[in-house]
């Protein structure tokens, strides 16, 4: 009967969401959230779309530690590509490289995936299996990445999910 | 002083348009597109600031998702089309 | 004295990131070719539109505002790399070549 928790958590957690987003605590909106909770409900369950992919999860402090990782690099890279795009010559030297991603599960690939797209001066073009092809605005963005930090540090959080 | 960031963001769009009625391929132009949405987000917080009307974070919160879906939507029609050659000369 | 000093951060957080939203779509105007000007809109869409929700997020306090561009932040850092990887995949299969330099430079 795990479908059914699945669906009263997701229930409850929309009528969280509603209450947050509200703030008019009136019967009859209280009411509206209500409806529009069971309507969205009714709607996932003939969507058959219940399953353990789309549950709210808790997110936990490693993953924070990670954020504010993450936020430090993208604030580096920022820095770097804003002066390559004011530079008169445009010191860029755009390359194409694969790197390997060791991550067991596939939300740690994507975590992976979406980390080097948000950090200005690479993006993933394509992913195969366990293989990203990423295009690197820089050859120094690219050994930076080629070093393997990103990867490693998305392979200590993937376990807790 | 939110006059003067909502102004920036504006010269901003403009030239993310000048980029959509240039770009050479058509995936410059959904770029563009996808950029003025993210702006478009900024643009309305600032202005519920401005005028001291928080409902319109609201709008912007819609408007994230919606921007985001569009820009999804335009890249599935583009790739099952699958006839991009015609726009794409360079 | 307080409230003055929060005011001032603020608007220091907004100006930094219209300059940054700036310097980005000056970047999509000015760089050569397809993926490198998705560079460009990675710089709006991380710095630019996060250093403008922080300054917002200072003037609103604590309280309901501020919850609600926190959850606009977060759903921008989602869907941006979302989008922009969605964009360089599309173009990659739709056999657009990106310009590559070697070693030089």
């Amino acid at each position: 009967m795990s479908k059914l928790r699945h669906t009263l958590n997701l229930a409850l957690f929309l009528f969280a969401t509603w209450l947050l987003l509200s703030g008019h605590y009136t019967p009859l909106m209280l009411a509206l959230g209500l409806l529009s909770t069971l309507l969205v409900v009714v709607l996932v369950t003939r969507a058959d779309l219940i399953d353990q992919e789309n549950q709210p999860i808790l997110i936990k402090p490693s993953v924070l530690f990670y954020w504010l990782w993450l936020g430090r690099e993208i604030y580096r890279s920022n820095i770097d590509v804003a002066w390559r795009i004011l530079h008169p010559a445009l010191p860029i030297s755009p390359n194409i490289i694969t790197v390997h991603a060791g991550q067991k599960t596939e939300l740690g690939r994507v975590t992976y995936a979406n980390s080097i797209t948000l950090i200005p001066g690479t993006v993933t073009m394509d992913v195969d299996e366990d293989t990203l092809i990423v295009h690197a605005l820089t050859q120094a963005a690219a050994t930076s990445l080629k070093n393997g930090d990103i990867n490693r540090r998305v392979c200590d959080i993937e376990d807790i999910f | 002083m939110y006059i003067t960031v909502s102004v920036v963001i504006l010269v901003a769009i403009a030239i993310g348009l000048v980029r959509a009625f240039r770009g050479p391929t058509l995936y410059d132009r959904v770029m563009a597109v996808n950029m003025i949405g993210t702006l478009t987000v900024l643009m309305v917080a600032v202005l519920g600031f401005m005028t001291g009307r928080p409902e319109f974070l609201d709008i912007a919160l819609v408007y994230v998702l919606i921007s985001f879906v569009s820009t999804i939507a335009v890249l599935r029609v583009v790739n099952t089309s699958n006839d991009t050659t015609e726009d794409s000369k360079q | 004295m307080m409230a003055l000093a929060l005011d001032l951060l603020s608007w220091i957080f907004l100006l930094a990131g219209a300059a940054f939203l700036l310097i980005g779509a000056i970047g999509v105007l000015r760089f050569p070719d397809f993926y490198t000007r998705l560079h460009a809109v990675s710089v709006c869409d991380t710095m630019g539109a996060g250093l403008v929700l922080i300054g917002l997020m200072l003037q609103g306090g604590l309280s309901l505002v501020t919850v609600k561009l926190l959850l606009i932040f977060y759903f921008m850092m989602f869907t941006c790399p979302t989008a922009v990887h969605a964009l360089a995949q599309a173009a990659l299969q739709g056999k657009l070549k990106p310009v590559v330099e070697d070693r030089e430079s």
